[in-house]
């Protein structure tokens, strides 16, 4: 199995409103098709290190690696394409573009990468969206659907451009328990019929568990 | 491909907000009209002035000017004391005949020039018109009237007769309007003018003219120069003016320069001989200018708040843009091209209202119109380069307004917004 993440000695600092040290040397890797389920108390800093590894905090100590390119120091427009290119994300309130259908939120990405041709992109989300079985409501205005509607969308566009990592931050805290396991058996098949690597957080140990590999952080500081 | 998304990004939020896309497109709208109208017509107003003025004023007047140089006295030769310093109180002209001396030649050599269009000559006195118990003071222009009437469309501005009844009687006279009035004569009437050397002479009245500005109707005649030449006891050759119009007045200036170095006479151009008018021209573009760019500024303002407002509702799509890949150039270009196109929206239908403004006005009857003032309807020009500016203003203040929200958009931390 290759490493398809690392990173070395992450730390992270709050200053506002009192300085506060929030990670303590992260050092981890995680390998190609991998499910890691990050559990921890609220507070502990799961949400913190997930935006570092997906290059949307650049104020950190220490360095990550994704693919084999170290991403610690580019630039943000260098990190914008990486993330557009292998990085897909699934927040814990479903953040779709509410003036849009859920076809389009789906192949916003894809358009923005700009590798296939619109029809192309069209057909590829329309399969990501039939995966979720959101296929019927793809023309609907995305802020029309529920919310375990929209967080499966929300999967879909996570999944358009084929990323090398999913990274999700409790995916299911929002939604009722019969939603949330539609969620999680989404994760498991991608994870396994589809070979997805993913990282997801969840404060649920039920969920957990149905996750490749469990990564604790306590106060800041990875116990497992 | 990348603009393509970009764009129909911000199609999709100027859509969902239509009543303040519309809002903002009609402060360009309005702005870019008033511009427009403003422009014509202060343009035209210009253009009315300075075409009255120039129906008065030759591109180049060439006299032979009073000398009120006195710097130098034959008192200082007198003395021959090359120590003493000499002060004479009062100095006065001398008696000299202002007349240009070698005028034939002048004449002739003027009119060999391909820049000017016309030359007249001219012989002026003032004289006081005598009509019954009625004197009234006054001058009069002697002239050769068909040169004369190419310098400023004379033939345009009769009221009565033509300008070429003086070629056919030697005692002829076409007089102002205004002096006419007074004076109670119409065609055919007899009046005698009598000069400031004594001599008097009596003329037919064969045309009257107007020209629009009060103290020439009121007050000036023309006559054959020879009848001029004859009332002041002068030759043939004997006058005190040459009047020119130039194929192109732009170059009224440096050839007036030319012949003043040439032959030594004075030479006026029309811009000189009339500054006050260039003066009220240059204040009142100005004043357009002024109120047209402070219109387009209004609508900016309007335009960054309504910006500001979308950027501070669209504060989570911009993080979640920016969680896929969405880079800063992007989010820039995402809201700029919503205020762009506002922009030129609000410019395309601000010049097209302009337009139509523009042409209410010149439809609508100038008010106090008489003979005085020969305009029938609001003076309005219409010049492409009026449009084109006041769409590229338009555009550009809109893009000013737009760029720093933009800027602003494209700096938001996504993560800030992400946690909520
Ligand atoms: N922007 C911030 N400024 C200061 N402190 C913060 C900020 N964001 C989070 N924190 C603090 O950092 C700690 C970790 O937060 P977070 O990563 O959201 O925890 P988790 O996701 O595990 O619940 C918490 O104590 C939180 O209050
Ligand atoms: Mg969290």
């Amino acid at each position: 199995m290759s490493i398809i993440l690392q990173t070395d000695k992450l730390n992270k600092y709050f200053y506002e409103p009192e300085p506060f040290h929030v990670l303590t040397d992260i050092s981890f890797t995680v390998d190609e098709g991998e499910f890691i389920a990050l559990v921890g108390k609220s507070g502990s800093g799961k949400s913190t290190l997930l935006y570092l590894l997906s290059t949307l905090d650049t104020e950190y100590e220490g360095t990550l690696t994704i693919k084999n390119r170290l991403l610690t120091g580019l630039a943000q427009d260098h990190l914008a394409k990486f993330r557009n290119d292998h990085i897909g994300f699934v927040f814990q309130f479903h953040f779709l573009l509410p003036e849009f259908t859920a076809l389009e939120n789906v192949m916003m990405p894809a358009l923005k990468q700009g590798k296939l041709k619109r029809n192309e992109i069209e057909e590829k989300a329309m399969e990501k969206l039939r995966q979720m079985q959101m296929h019927d409501f793809a023309n609907k205005p995305s802020a029309k659907l529920s919310g375990g509607q929209q967080q499966r969308v929300a999967i879909a566009r996570a999944l358009i451009n084929d990323p090398a990592i999913v990274m999700a931050d409790e995916p299911t805290g929002n939604l009722d328990s019969a939603n949330s396991e539609k969620v999680i058996e989404i994760f498991e098949d991608i994870s396994k019929n589809n070979g997805k690597t993913i990282i997801m957080v969840t404060h649920d140990n039920d969920f957990a568990r149905r996750a490749n590999r469990i990564i604790e952080l306590v106060d800041g500081k990875l116990v497992r | 491909m990348g603009f393509a998304v970009n764009f129909s990004i911000a199609k999709t939020h100027l859509l969902s907000r239509k009543k303040q896309s519309v809002v903002a497109t009609l402060g360009v709208t309005f702005g870019i009209a008033m511009f427009i109208l403003m422009i014509s017509f202060m343009k035209g107003v210009n253009q009315f002035l300075q075409d009255t003025m120039l129906s008065s004023t030759p591109d180049i007047h060439i006299y032979n000017d009073v000398k009120t140089d006195y710097s130098f006295s034959v008192a200082g030769d007198y003395f021959k004391d090359s120590n003493a310093s000499v002060i004479v109180y009062h100095p006065k002209p001398k008696q000299i005949s202002l007349n240009i001396k070698n005028a034939d030649a002048i004449l002739a050599d003027l009119k060999k020039d391909p820049v000017i269009g016309a030359v007249s000559p001219l012989l002026s006195t003032q004289v006081f018109y005598n009509y019954g118990p009625v004197q009234i003071n006054g001058f009069i222009d002697g002239v050769h009237i068909n040169e004369e009437a190419r310098l400023y469309s004379l033939e345009d501005k009769m009221v009565q007769g033509t300008t070429q009844n003086l070629l056919t009687s030697s005692d002829g006279i076409l007089m102002g309007s205004g002096l006419a009035n007074k004076l109670n004569v119409t065609l055919g009437d007899l009046v005698s003018l009598t000069t400031p050397i004594g001599t008097t002479m009596r003329f037919r009245i064969v045309g009257i003219f107007a020209i629009g500005i009060g103290t020439l109707d009121n007050a000036k005649s023309y006559v054959n120069l020879s009848s001029v030449q004859q009332l002041l006891g002068q030759n043939s050759s004997y006058i005190t003016d040459i009047n020119i119009k130039l194929t192109n007045n732009d170059f009224s200036k440096p050839k007036a320069i030319a012949f003043y170095k040439k032959y030594g006479y004075k030479s006026d151009d029309w811009e000189t001989a009339n500054s006050s008018v260039m003066a009220s021209n240059v204040i009142r573009d100005v004043l357009t200018y002024v109120v047209s760019i402070t219109l387009l500024i209004v609508a900016g303002f309007g335009i960054y708040n309504i910006m500001n407002m979308t950027i501070a509702n669209k504060m989570k799509d911009i993080a979640i843009l920016k969680a896929q890949g969405f880079g800063r150039k992007d989010i820039v270009q995402i809201f700029l091209t919503q205020s762009i196109v506002i922009g030129t929206f609000g410019a395309i239908t601000g010049i097209v209202l302009g337009f139509a403004l523009s042409y209410s006005l010149s439809r609508v009857p100038f008010p106090a119109s008489n003979n005085f003032i020969s305009l029938k309807y609001f003076p309005v020009v219409f010049r492409a380069s009026h449009y084109i500016f006041g769409v590229f203003f338009g555009i550009l203040t809109t893009f000013v307004a737009g760029f720093m929200p933009s800027m602003r958009a494209s700096r938001i931390d996504p993560v800030a917004i992400l946690r909520g």
